[in-house]
């Protein structure tokens, strides 16, 4: 069996062509399962970047048409104008693209999370057979691998979530942590659910319209006050998240000086995501306080996708271990049929020799004749390791198939289990 | 016997030291091996105690070495109850160098040789052992308030670079560095005090290093007052943390002569 990848993803393909690709979690079910009905184990892996089709069958050249005719299908674009989009890929190296993907070593922001639910996902709808779940199951692994050996996962790649982190070094756990949010707009909401998802809550909303700070307040059961009622909020909150469109400081260096003692020695955390600046700068200097603004918080954004690019080239080299293991795997599957039917026919003969002999050992005792049977399945058990593990090892190198030919010539074999010829009655 | 493992603490704490300073730019496998290697020295050096123990007539770290060497051991089983969680590694940085350090110095006052002292074991069980546990207290309080310093000035000099490397956050670093003085604290005022009645029942002087161990006391104490009193947290906190680790070490190189004569 082959396995074959056809496929296409943010690399190659423009929006308007993976759009027309992208399939939901009952379309990829069905893609596959259109796909299985030919005899094949197939899965379909459908993101927002990219859609390939995963096919294991005994005729490769005939998996990869059929997945890229349902492709062209798909898209409603002719094959020849899909095709210079489309990758092919057979066996490792369809193996080492799926490992490589589950890692995030092919997503827009290496090391992003999210893949590693959709290849599950995707296999859990896939109509998988031996292959494919292996193949699957190690991809899963090497995702997992990839990002608990290597910090590709770990460092935010946006600004709310680059706030989120940095308010985590200086609170820990977000859980109980109260956010006063000065703005009721996209920006301030979005840099809020992002602390709210780690946790924290979210204790006021202030905005100049106190209408429309109601309604974000409303969202997460937070109350709504007017801008000038902000400093009443302080002693109370953990992080400040402030984005107007105010053009001077919403909230100045005194107005938080004078509340740090009702603070009792509690840090206090302020991210100023407005253009201009909402938060007078001076406020980093007081005792507890750390301000971060915009750029600050790209600085950090820029370095950790720096740093996610450096650790890509550690899980390059896990995934590409785990590739190595799968080649060596399948390869040992050209074999496994030798063996069986080389142990079967091992086996027939010792049967047939003991039965031969049937009339000499006759007058043996019940544990007389127990121990001849041990004896007589340990000789071939022994003879046959060493063969065994032989084919094996040349299994995971190149030659598995011609050392599987040379013993099935030898000893007469067929891949059915059994040999051409029958043991000496 | 005791010597081969004296050099085989020192070995491992040595190589924890080091591991734990090229942890900070390759996490792993190096904060992983030297978290490893403080367990196996900390094992050793627990054998060497033992051996020690086995070795002498009376109490066998009544010397002032002797003394060093149960300190250093009570410093890293303070610091393997945190030091084994991988976010803590960085605390190895600061205080596996000072172990190393500090045996190798308790070798060179006078080696493996433990000697009975001249008062009765269960006391100086007592004001030996509560004291060197309140010492160990504070060694690590002051480890943990010297990475609450470098984070905090990271923090505020809003390094880019600052997710790269993961350290507990400030919270509770200073959370950590308040309950072990809230524990280290009691330990070295009861060692006191057994001290004191000993010294009102047997009589004797009272010597330099009892007037500072005084003094040390009186400046953790001021820590526990001024943070549950008037709220000291952070910096100022860090900072006082630091001033009485310097007294301990004062204590603990500075005045043996004066002590364990």
């Amino acid at each position: 069996m082959k396995l074959v990848l056809v496929g296409t993803s943010h690399r190659l393909a423009p929006l308007e062509v993976r759009e027309r690709v992208a399939l939901g979690e009952r379309e990829a079910a069905q893609v596959a399962a259109e796909l299985a009905a030919n005899g094949m184990e197939a899965v379909c892996l459908s993101t927002c970047n990219r859609t390939e089709l995963y096919v294991a069958a005994a005729d490769a050249d005939d998996a990869e048409a059929r997945a890229s005719a349902l492709l062209s299908e798909l898209a409603s674009l002719p094959e020849n104008e899909l095709h210079p989009v489309l990758y092919r890929l057979q066996d490792q190296a369809a193996a080492l693209h799926l490992f490589r993907v589950a890692a995030g070593l092919d997503s827009l922001v290496p090391g992003e999370g999210e893949i590693l639910g959709q290849v599950r996902k995707a296999a859990e709808l896939g109509a998988t057979g031996p292959i494919l779940d292996r193949v699957f199951r190690q991809a899963l692994h090497a995702g997992r691998k990839a990002r608990s050996e290597t910090a590709i996962g770990e460092s935010p790649s946006s600004v709310s979530a680059a706030a989120a982190a940095l308010a985590q070094q200086v609170f820990g756990e977000l859980t109980g942590r109260t956010i006063l949010v000065i703005g009721a707009g996209k920006i301030s909401e979005l840099a809020a659910r992002n602390l709210v998802s780690r946790g924290a809550t979210i204790g006021a909303v202030a905005n100049r319209n106190v209408e429309r700070a109601r309604e974000l307040g409303g969202r997460f059961g937070a109350k709504a006050i007017p801008l000038d009622a902000v400093a009443d909020e302080l002693p109370a909150a953990d992080v400040v998240v402030s984005s107007t469109s105010a053009a001077g400081f919403v909230l100045g260096h005194e107005v938080v000086r004078e509340a740090l003692p009702a603070r009792r020695g509690r840090p206090l955390f302020l991210i100023d995501l407005a253009v201009p600046r909402d938060l007078e700068p001076a406020i980093h200097e007081l005792p507890g306080c750390y301000l971060y603004d915009i750029d600050d918080l790209e600085a950090v954004v820029t370095e950790s996708l720096a740093g996610r690019r450096n650790e890509a080239a550690r899980a390059e080299q896990i995934v590409a271990a785990e590739a190595e293991r799968f080649r060596a795997w399948q390869a040992s599957l050209d074999v496994v049929p030798a063996i069986a039917s080389l142990r079967a026919f091992a086996e027939e003969v010792r049967a047939g020799e003991l039965a031969r002999a049937q009339g000499r050992l006759g007058a043996l005792s019940e544990d007389d004749r127990k121990a001849v049977e041990s004896l007589t399945s340990q000789i071939v058990n022994k003879l046959l390791h060493l063969p065994t593990v032989r084919l094996k090892e040349a299994a995971a190198g190149a030659d598995g198939g011609a050392y599987a030919d040379v013993v099935r010539d030898l000893f007469g074999l067929r891949d059915d289990a059994g040999s051409d010829r029958l043991p000496r009655q | 016997m005791a010597d081969a493992l004296l050099w085989t603490t020192l070995g491992c704490y040595a190589a924890a030291a080091v591991a734990y300073a090229i942890g900070f730019r390759r996490p792993a496998p190096f904060g992983a091996a030297g978290t490893w290697a403080v367990r196996v020295g900390w094992i050793v050096q627990s054998a060497l105690l033992g051996v020690e123990a086995g070795d002498a007539a009376g109490f066998p770290w009544a010397t002032w070495s002797g003394s060093l060497n149960l300190f250093v051991w009570l410093v890293v089983a303070a610091y393997l109850i945190w030091g084994c969680r991988p976010r803590y590694r960085l605390l190895g940085a600061a205080v596996m160098p000072l172990a190393a350090v500090l045996l190798a110095v308790s070798y060179a006052g006078g080696g493996t040789s433990g000697g009975g002292g001249r008062y009765s074991s269960v006391f100086l069980v007592l004001h030996v052992g509560l004291v060197l546990v309140g010492f160990a207290g504070f060694t690590l309080a002051a480890a943990l308030a010297a990475l609450y310093l470098w984070q905090e000035r990271r923090l505020k000099r809003r390094e880019a670079r600052i997710l790269r490397v993961g350290v507990p956050s400030l919270v509770t670093l200073d959370d950590l560095a308040g309950r072990t003085i809230a524990v280290a604290l009691p330990s070295l005022s009861v060692g006191i005090l057994v001290g004191l009645v000993r010294l009102g029942l047997d009589g004797g002087g009272f010597d330099a290093l009892m007037a500072l161990t005084l003094v040390t006391w009186a400046v953790y104490g001021s820590f526990l007052l001024l943070r549950y009193e008037a709220h000291w947290h952070g910096r100022k906190a860090a900072y006082l943390l630091l001033a009485g680790f310097a007294l301990v070490i004062a204590v603990r190189l500075g005045l043996p002569a004066a002590h364990f004569s």
